[in-house]
């Protein structure tokens, strides 16, 4: 009897390394690295301790959480995620939707009414810049004469250890991470995080841009924490990018992310998230905004991407006559699902709440909105308002927009709305008797239903990039 | 009818039919260019819905019949076989009697794409539009021309427009577009006197040599400044009659009385017709 000839044995253990997963073991080498690299604060390390604990003590959430049970997870398959090696020093970062619009390069002075006034070139300088993939962090820049005024703007794991004064009392304070799986595993494993902090009374004009890629089946839990001073005003953009295409049946990529938010006194923050991951990315989402007395928010999401979505976003106005204008863009195909929940929570008197959320649906996919303005018995003299209209592009996709009140004060304001339609086949014709064709009629009519959010938007290069994204995804209409 | 060597356009035996409903049994009608036809009768004789099919309207079907444009040489173009865009590339143009609004697409946004595409038939979306300096001063002097405040170029397609608005947007799309062939349906319904007048005038100093139009209407004011070289009556979905001016006067006059009496299959098949709008009420059949 023969053996056929076989290679030695290499001397190390050759089983194939699994996949790391979001386990004791994954997380014990995450605090060694963090111990080693620059070594992270203690306090920082209590948090993730705490959350690991309470995500140990978690399973996945079902459909009888009333926070999911129009959220369909049985595809996911937590344990095929886990932290990921840092990439190729070559690896290729997706580009953003904004890139375009930032870098330059397409004129922005084609409108009827500003006679040519605008700046040709269309570029937007920026205040600073962070860039991650795959949850490491791999440039960060922040304009200099805005560091030399006290703005911190960077990687967390950098400027937590050195400002805890500043970031502690509010680093996962804002946000609730003990609510479920999701919030506990980002609190836990975040990485590729990004702080900014503007001084009191500091006014940086131009945007701040966070862009976090996604390699083919890469993970991102990357967190993001904005504190305004009293009387502070910036603009961060952050999007995200990226993933493998939706081929495979388990997902090509993951992410499970965290955004804090705290607008200081007469602060103006003007926030931006854009989702364009593609359309094989698990998105899971909780973010958070605190407004104090006469603060001001405008925070702007528009979601193009992921195989699906939850994200919870919330908005506290904590202090006398704080205001938050909340504006959604969504556009979904195929078989996407995107899931929001938002909740305008009015804790003080005199505050205003504004929320108005647009989705144009195609193909198989389907877009839920569930909305809640809460008011607290102190918060008299209440303003709240939100509204979803939702455009339908085919007959397969379904909207659902379930809007809620919970108003314990008894002289406020308080009303919501929704709408879903179609393109009306009369419009097109009218358009197709001016010259338009059809396809182009159609796209007119889609921009123009998500123009009435578009001018709300006070970020040109935003309104632009969403338009130009949802005009290139419109096919025929169905 | 028309000269020879004149561009027109011509509506040979045309039969149309809406949710299977017949509604056009055999129009005959040709305009040329330069000329001003009137075309009257009551209210659900089937002028709208001339209008629509010379437009291509999806919701009507032509069972029979002919529309084309003929070239001074004699070429001819079925418009049957094209798209309602195409139409409008080939120099056809439509006022509705109740123009669509498109919320969120400005009045001046969405006629650069129409000028822009009427201009260069070929053009394919995503192509340049016509570049803004030249489109801004000339859609502004024919706004001054109407008398039509820049401001309204800002608002959004009949996006809460007044009915007169509404019409006055029309004249100016027709001013920008000057189409051979323009069909006006109704442009001075739910316009006070002096409003008529206006959009008469207005109409007067667009039309000219260059463009062939139909007017449909119920009322003489409208043709005031626009004195039809014929004048059409149309009942039960024919063209019954053909006139002069006088015509248009006495019908303003006097009604359709005359004209039912004198045409008696098609006023009972003006019957027959109302009759089937009433009984499919829940589909109100627009003639």
């Amino acid at each position: 009897m023969t053996t056929p000839a076989t290679p030695a044995a290499p001397a190390t253990p050759a089983a194939p390394a699994l996949p790391a997963a979001f386990d004791r073991v994954s997380f014990d080498r995450l605090l060694a690295d963090q111990h080693a690299g620059r070594a992270a604060p203690a306090w920082v390390i209590d948090q993730r301790r705490a959350a690991f604990d309470r995500l140990e003590s978690l399973s996945l959430p079902d459909r009888r959480d009333e926070n999911w049970m129009r959220t369909d997870i049985r595809l996911f398959k937590p344990k095929a995620w886990g932290p990921r090696h840092a990439p190729r020093s070559d690896a290729m970062v997706p580009t953003g939707l904004l890139a375009e619009c930032l870098a330059g390069g397409r004129s922005t002075g084609d409108s009827f009414f500003d006679d040519g006034a605008q700046a040709a070139g269309g570029s937007t300088p920026l205040a600073g810049r962070l860039l991650s993939l795959d949850g490491h962090v791999l440039h960060e820049e922040l304009d200099p004469a805005l560091a030399a005024r006290g703005v911190l703007f960077g990687s967390a794991d950098r400027l937590l250890a050195d400002h805890a004064d500043l970031f502690q009392r509010h680093w996962f304070s804002v946000i609730d991470s003990r609510c479920d799986w999701f919030a506990a595993l980002h609190a836990a494993f975040h990485s590729a995080s990004t702080v900014l902090y503007v001084p009191p009374g500091v006014k940086i004009d131009e945007p701040l841009h966070v862009l976090s890629g996604l390699g083919e089946g890469g993970v991102d839990t990357a967190h993001v924490l904005v504190v305004l001073g009293d009387g502070a005003e910036a603009t961060v953009l952050t999007e995200t990018a990226g993933g493998g295409g939706s081929g495979s049946t388990t997902g090509s990529g993951f992410h499970c992310g965290g955004t804090e938010i705290v607008v200081g006194r007469n602060a103006f923050l003007r926030m931006v998230n854009l989702q364009n991951w593609s359309m094989g990315v698990w998105h899971f989402a909780r973010q958070k905004a605190v407004i104090h007395e006469q603060g001001r928010l405008q925070w702007t999401l528009g979601a193009l991407g992921s195989r699906l979505s939850q994200v919870a976003q919330d908005v506290a106005l904590v202090g006398r006559g704080a205001s938050a204008q909340v504006n959604g863009v969504m556009f979904t195909e195929g078989r996407q699902q995107l899931v929001y929940n938002t909740l305008q929570h009015h804790e003080a008197a005199g505050c205003r709440s504004d929320l108005l959320y647009k989705g144009g649906l195609q193909d198989r996919s389907r877009l839920v909105w569930r909305g809640m303005i809460k008011v607290d018995k102190a918060a008299q003299k209440t303003d709240g308002y939100q509204r979803n209209d939702n455009l339908m592009l085919s007959r397969e996709a379904r909207a659902d927009s379930i809007p809620g009140l919970e108003i314990e004060a008894d002289d406020v304001r308080c009303t919501h709305g929704a709408t879903s339609g179609r393109v009306d086949e009369e419009q097109i014709f009218y358009a197709q008797a001016r010259g338009l064709s059809a396809d182009e009629a159609a796209r007119l009519v889609v921009a123009g239903f998500f123009q009435q959010v578009f001018d709300r938007i006070t970020i040109l290069p935003v309104r632009e990039a969403l338009a130009r994204a949802i005009g290139s995804r419109i096919r025929r209409l169905s | 009818m028309t000269a020879p060597g004149q561009e027109k356009l011509v509506i040979s035996g045309l039969h149309a039919a809406v949710d299977g409903q017949e509604i056009l049994k055999g129009v005959d009608l040709e305009i040329g260019r330069g000329e001003i036809h009137a075309l009257m009768g009551p209210n659900g004789s089937g002028k709208s819905t001339l209008g629509y099919c010379i437009m291509g309207h999806p919701s009507y079907e032509v069972t029979a019949g002919s529309i084309e444009l003929v070239e001074a040489d004699g070429t001819r173009h079925d418009l049957l076989a094209m798209e309602p865009d195409q139409r409008a590339r080939a120099g056809v143009f439509l006022a509705f009697q109740r123009p669509m609004s498109i919320p969120g697409v400005r009045l001046a946004d969405f006629l650069r794409h129409a000028v822009t595409n009427v201009r260069n038939p070929d053009r394919k979306e995503g192509q340049e539009l016509m570049p803004m300096r030249d489109f801004r001063s000339e859609l502004k002097a024919k706004m001054a021309d109407l008398s039509i405040d820049t401001e309204f170029a800002r608002r959004y397609v009949n996006d809460g427009f007044s009915g007169g608005e509404m019409k006055r947007a029309e004249i100016l799309q027709l001013a920008m577009l000057r189409p051979k062939f323009a069909i006006l349906d109704e442009t001075d319904s739910g316009l006070d006197a002096d409003a008529v007048r206006l959009a008469s005038q207005s109409i007067a100093r667009i039309g000219g040599a260059e463009m062939g139009i139909l007017i449909i209407t119920h009322h003489e004011q409208l043709l005031e400044h626009n004195i039809p070289l014929r004048t059409h009556v149309m009942l039960g979905g024919r063209i019954v009659e053909s006139g002069g001016p006088e015509l248009a006067a006495e019908l303003h006059k006097r009604g359709y009385e005359r004209i039912r009496a004198a045409y008696p299959e098609a006023a009972a098949a003006e019957r027959s017709l109302q009759d089937a709008a009433t009984s499919n009420a829940p589909h109100p059949v627009t003639a």
